[in-house]
C-alpha cells in the first residue's frame, strides 16, 4: 500500500486493499497519540455490554462525565424494568480524589439498593478510581454481604487498554453471576410452548437495539428451542445466573462476548457457535448452525429450513424492488467490529451495492484477511481510521452511501452522500430477515434522497 | 402510559448526598473542547484516555449535527504510571504532521490531573525539541472533571486563550472584547449582528459560528472558516473595554484581561429575554459611546408587542427549569417579565453565586419553590411528581420527565439531541427572546387545545 491512498505517516500498515497478495493489517495497535481516532475506551466497552441488563443498577464510580455521557445513549429496549435508562454516578469531587471515594461509593450503593431494590448492582471503575486506588471490590463484597444481592465490580478504568478490554471486564463480571441459580421454567418470558424444551440456548452479544433480540428469540422459539438468557439485551439477572444450563451458546458480535463464550465452555462445557444476524444469508446461516449443534434432532434443521423459506418469501419481493433502485451504488462501511463489517458487505451486495471502503475500530488480523477475501479487488480496507482519512477515501472511491456510527454521520452528509446508522443510534431493527428489509429501506431512503441531487446543483449564480 | 423513570421510586426519597441520578451537568473537558472549537484553525486536544475525547465528540456531534474534530493523548496503563509526557509529546508531533492546525488547545482530564502531569513543562519541552513548527502554538487549560462542571471547563479554556495570547501594546483601540459565553453558534452570530448594527467594533471570543453551523459544500473541512482569529485574540489586550456575558462562562476570561492588560470589564447576564438584553445594549451604548440603532429599538418594540399580545396566556403559569447558571438567571427573569412563576430551578453546576444572582433577579422563592444548585434531574422529577408545573424548560433529557408527568416541554440548553434549530436560530437578543416566547406559547397553547372540551375548543386564541 503506498502513496496512492495518501495514507498518513504512522498509519501505514493499517490500510490495505482487497486483492493485495498478502493483506496483513497491523491492527490491534493502540491508536497513535494525537490522532483524531473514532475509538473509545475500556469503560465504554464495559458500559455498552452490561448496560442493557434492565433489572440491575449500573453505578458509575467516578466524576460525573462518564455517567452523563453514557446516559441512555443506546436504544436497548426492555420489556419491563427501565432501571438501565437512568444514570447513576458517585460524582466524585476533589476531596474524594484526595481522600478516596470508598465511603462515597458505599453510601451511593446503599442508597441505590434501598431505593430501587435491584436484582444486582454493577459498579464501573473509571480512570480516576484506578489512580486513587479505591478498593472497589472490597466495597462491593461488603455491600453484597449486607444486602444479599450480587454487587459486581467492573474493572473498566478507561486507560487500561482498548474498548475490547472493556468487553472482557464486562464478561468477567457476568461470568461471576453464572451458575449461581437454577433456571425457573415458570418464569420463562418467551413462548410458553418452549418453556420446558430440552434444547436450551443462550444468545450472547445481542443487545436488543430497537427490539432486535426479541425478533431473534422468536426465530429460535419457532424452531422449538428455549432461550434461557439473552446477554445482554433486555437482560435479567436471574436468567443470567441460570444460563449455565444451556446446551449451546450462540454468539453474535464476536468482539464483545467471545470471552464469555470461551469461559462458559471451559467452566460449564457449553459449546458455542459464532453467528451474525445481519443480512438474510447470515441470519439463515445462524439458524442452521444452531440446528446443527443438535444433530440427534433433525427436526430442528427442518424447522429452520421452513422458517428461512417463509421469511425469505416475505422479504425477497421488497428486497428485489430496493435492489432495482440501488444497483450499482457504492458504499463505505466503518463500524466498531469487523464481524459486523463482514455481514454488512454481504448484505449490501444482496441489494446491489458494492462496498468500496470497509473498516472497523477493533478488527483483528484474521478479520481483515477475511474481509479482503470477501470484498471485490481494490476495496480499501482500514483499521482504526479517522475523519480526514475516511473523507479522503470516500472522495477517492466515489461512495454513494456511508454505513457507520454517530461521529461518521455528519462527515457523510458534508460530503453530500447518504448515511445509515448501524450502531447505537439505529431506531429500527436491522437484524434478521425483517431487519434486512429495514436496512435496505434505510440505505434507499438516504442514498436516493433528492437532497444529494440538490446539493450537486450549486445554486443560483454559481460560477457566474 | 408506563412511566419511564419514576416507576422505580417514590416522589420522595431520603437524602442521597453521595449519589447523583440523571445529572444536570457533565464534566469540564467537553466545555473546554467547545470553547476551543470557536478559535480559527484550532484543534482541541484531550489529554487523557481515548474515551473522553470520543464521548465529547459524540455529544457535540449529536447536538450540532456537525463533524467535531479533536485529538486525544490516548492514555495507556504505562502513561498513567509514568506520566503522560511522552504521549503528549508524540501527540503534538502527530497533530502538526497530520492535521496542520495553527493552534493545539490541550485540556486535561481527571486522569492527567491526578497523575500530576505538568502541562507547561511538557509544552516547554515540545518547544525545546522543535516539535512545534514556527508560527504554531500549543496552549493548555487545566480542566479536572472532579471540579466544577462543563461550564467551568468552557470558562477555563476561554480564559486560557486570553492568558496565552492577549497582549497589551499600549495602543488602545476602539474595539470591544466581547465574551459571548457558552451559547449556540446562532447566538454568536446574533451577537455579532447586534454589535454591527450599533457600529461597535468588536472581537468575539470564542466564536463557533461558521464552525459548528457549517453549510453543506460537498467537502469535509477539518477547519471551517469560522472561529476567532489568533491575531484578534492578541489584539484583545488593546481593547477599549470588555463585556463578559455570563459570569460563570465569561467572567474569568474578562477578569484576567482586566488584570493582565488593564482592559476594564463589565460582567453581565447573558442577553436572554427583554431585561437582560436591555442591560447588554445599554452597556454597549455606554462603553462604546454609540447610539442604540433604530433597528434594535424596533426589535425591542416588537418583542414588547408580542409580550403584550400574549400576556393572558403566560399569566400565572408555573415553570420548572433545568440548565446552566448563565442561562437560567436571565431566562428566569424573562419568565417573570412574562408574569410566569418560576417554581423549580436546578443546575448541576456548583457555586453560590448562582443562587444569589437568581434571588437578585426574581426574588426569593415562595413556599414550596425549590432551587437545587447543585442538583440533578431526578430530584427535579421528584419535585414535579409531588407538585407539577405548567411548563418544563430543559435540555433533551427533560423529555423523559415531560412524558412521565405530561408537562408541556420546551427544549433549551445543552445538549439537545432530538430536535433541530438551536444552531441556526438564536435565543439571545430581542429577536431571540421572541423565539423563546414562540416556543413557550406553542407548547402551552397546544396543550390548551389538546385538553379543551369540544365546546370550548377555540379557533381564535
Amino acid at each position: 500500500m503506498d502513496g496512492s491512498f495518501a495514507v498518513l505517516q504512522g498509519r501505514r500498515g493499517q490500510v490495505g486493499a482487497a486483492g493485495d497478495a498478502a493483506l496483513e493489517l497491523a491492527c490491534g495497535r493502540l491508536s497513535l497519540p494525537g490522532s483524531v481516532s473514532q475509538r473509545a475506551c475500556v469503560f465504554c466497552g464495559s458500559r455498552v455490554v452490561l448496560y442493557p441488563i434492565a433489572d440491575a443498577v449500573h453505578l458509575v464510580h467516578g466524576p460525573v462525565g462518564c455517567a452523563a455521557f453514557t446516559w441512555d445513549i443506546r436504544g436497548s429496549v426492555s420489556t419491563g424494568p427501565q432501571l438501565h435508562r437512568l444514570s447513576f454516578s458517585t460524582d466524585l469531587r476533589e476531596t474524594d480524589v484526595v481522600f478516596g471515594g470508598e465511603k462515597r461509593l458505599y453510601a451511593a450503593l446503599c442508597a441505590l439498593i434501598e431505593e430501587h431494590n435491584p436484582r444486582a448492582a454493577f459498579v464501573y471503575s473509571t480512570c480516576i478510581v484506578g489512580i486513587i486506588g479505591d478498593d472497589v471490590a472490597a466495597v462491593c463484597r461488603k455491600v453484597s454481604a449486607e444486602r444479599g444481592i450480587p454487587v459486581l465490580p467492573v474493572q473498566s478504568e478507561g486507560f487500561k487498554g482498548s474498548k475490547k478490554d472493556g468487553y472482557r471486564a464486562a464478561c468477567d463480571a457476568i461470568a461471576s453471576l453464572i451458575g449461581t441459580a437454577e433456571p425457573d421454567p415458570s418464569a420463562y418470558r418467551g413462548e410458553t410452548a418452549v418453556a420446558k424444551s430440552p434444547f436450551a440456548i443462550n444468545i450472547l452479544g445481542e443487545f436488543n437495539l430497537a427490539g432486535e433480540a426479541w425478533m431473534i428469540r422468536r426465530y429460535y422459539e419457532r424452531m422449538g428451542i428455549r432461550v434461557l438468557s439473552i446477554m445482554t439485551g433486555d437482560g435479567r439477572i436471574d436468567e443470567i445466573r441460570g444460563s449455565h444450563r444451556a446446551c449451546l451458546n450462540v454468539v453474535q458480535c464476536s468482539g464483545s462476548m467471545i470471552y464469555l463464550a470461551k469461559e462458559m465452555k471451559e467452566r460449564w462445557g457449553i459449546p458455542f457457535v459464532q453467528v451474525s444476524y445481519f443480512g438474510v444469508d447470515d441470519t439463515a446461516e445462524a439458524l442452521y448452525s444452531v440446528a446443527s449443534a443438535f444433530p440427534e434432532v433433525p427436526i430442528l434443521a427442518e424447522r429452520a429450513a421452513v422458517i428461512v423459506a417463509e421469511e425469505l418469501d416475505k422479504v425477497l419481493p421488497d428486497l428485489r424492488s430496493f435492489r432495482a433502485e440501488l444497483e450499482g451504488m457504492r458504499a463505505a462501511v466503518y463500524v466498531g467490529g469487523a464481524f459486523k463489517a463482514r455481514s454488512l458487505v454481504k448484505a449490501l451486495r444482496l441489494i446491489g451495492v458494492k462496498t468500496v471502503i470497509v473498516g472497523s475500530q477493533t478488527g483483528s488480523k484474521d478479520d481483515y484477511r477475511d474481509l479482503g477475501e470477501l470484498c471485490d479487488p481494490g476495496t480499501i480496507i482500514v483499521d482504526d481510521s479517522n475523519p480526514a482519512e475516511l473523507s479522503r477515501f470516500i472522495r477517492l472511491m466515489g461512495a454513494d452511501v456511508f454505513i457507520g456510527g454517530v461521529k461518521e454521520r455528519p462527515i457523510a452528509y458534508k460530503l453530500g452522500i447518504g448515511f445509515c446508522d448501524h450502531n447505537h443510534e439505529r431506531k429500527i431493527p436491522l437484524a434478521g430477515f425483517e431487519g434486512m428489509v429495514n436496512f435496505a429501506r434505510e440505505v434507499h431512503a438516504s442514498a436516493t434522497s433528492p437532497v444529494w441531487e440538490l446539493a450537486r446543483s450549486k445554486g443560483p449564480g454559481y460560477g457566474r | 402510559m408506563t412511566e419511564l423513570y419514576l416507576k422505580h421510586t417514590a416522589a420522595e426519597s431520603p437524602p442521597r448526598e453521595a449519589l447523583t441520578i440523571n445529572p444536570a451537568k457533565t464534566c469540564q473537558p467537553i466545555g473546554a473542547m467547545y470553547a476551543a472549537l470557536g478559535v480559527h484553525r484550532c484543534l482541541p486536544h484531550s489529554h487523557g484516555s481515548q474515551g473522553c475525547c470520543s464521548y465529547h465528540r459524540s455529544t457535540l456531534t449529536r447536538h450540532y449535527k456537525e463533524p467535531v474534530m479533536a485529538a486525544t493523548s490516548s492514555f495507556t496503563e504505562g502513561a498513567s504510571v509514568f506520566g503522560g509526557q511522552s504521549n503528549l509529546l508524540q501527540a503534538i508531533n502527530t497533530i502538526f504532521t497530520l492535521y496542520d492546525p495553527d493552534i493545539i488547545a490541550v485540556h486535561t482530564t481527571c486522569l492527567s490531573e491526578t497523575i500530576g502531569d505538568d502541562l507547561p513543562q511538557i509544552i516547554g519541552k515540545a518547544t525545546a525539541e522543535g516539535k512545534i513548527p514556527p508560527g504554531r502554538v500549543v496552549i493548555h487549560a487545566s480542566t479536572p472533571s472532579y471540579i466544577g462542571s462543563h461550564v467551568t471547563g468552557f470558562a477555563t479554556m476561554t480564559r486560557a486563550f486570553v492568558d496565552y495570547f492577549a497582549e497589551r501594546t499600549g495602543k488602545r483601540t476602539e474595539a470591544l472584547a466581547v465574551f459571548p459565553g457558552w451559547v449556540e453558534p446562532s447566538d454568536m452570530a446574533e451577537l455579532k449582528r447586534l454589535l454591527e448594527s450599533m457600529e461597535v467594533p468588536y472581537i468575539l471570543l470564542p466564536d463557533t459560528s461558521g464552525v459548528l453551523d457549517g453549510p453543506m459544500t460537498g467537502y469535509f473541512e477539518m477547519y471551517p472558516e469560522g472561529g476567532t482569529k489568533l491575531e484578534d485574540i492578541r489584539r484583545m489586550g488593546d481593547a477599549k473595554a470588555s463585556i463578559a456575558l455570563g459570569p460563570f462562562c465569561s467572567g474569568p476570561a474578562a477578569k484576567l484581561l482586566d488584570t493582565k492588560c488593564k482592559v476594564p470589564c463589565e460582567i453581565l447576564d447573558l442577553p436572554i429575554g427583554l431585561s437582560a438584553t436591555d442591560r447588554f445594549i445599554d452597556s454597549l451604548r455606554r462603553v462604546a459611546g454609540v447610539a442604540v440603532s433604530e433597528r434594535i429599538v424596533k426589535e425591542r418594540g416588537r418583542l414588547l408587542d408580542m409580550m403584550a399580545d400574549m400576556h393572558q396566556y403566560t399569566y400565572g403559569k408555573t415553570v420548572a427549569l433545568a440548565g446552566d447558571p448563565d442561562q437560567l438567571c436571565p431566562l428566569s427573569e424573562f419568565l417573570r417579565d412574562m408574569d410566569m412563576k418560576v417554581k423549580y430551578v436546578v443546575t448541576g453546576t456548583p457555586g453560590k453565586a448562582f443562587e444569589a444572582r437568581l434571588c437578585e433577579l426574581i426574588g426569593a422563592g415562595e413556599e414550596g419553590d425549590w432551587r437545587g444548585a447543585p442538583g440533578d434531574l431526578f430530584s427535579l422529577h421528584q419535585k414535579l411528581k409531588a407538585k407539577p408545573t405548567d411548563l418544563l424548560i430543559a435540555n433533551s433529557y427533560g423529555k423523559f420527565i415531560a412524558r412521565d408527568e405530561d408537562i408541556p416541554f420546551v427544549r433549551f440548553g445543552f445538549p439537545i439531541m432530538d430536535r433541530i434549530g438551536h444552531s441556526d436560530f438564536p435565543y439571545v437578543g430581542y429577536r431571540g427572546a421572541m423565539r423563546i416566547m414562540e416556543k413557550i406559547l406553542n407548547v402551552l397553547m397546544d396543550r390548551q387545545d389538546r385538553d379543551a372540551p369540544n365546546e370550548s375548543f377555540e379557533l381564535v386564541m
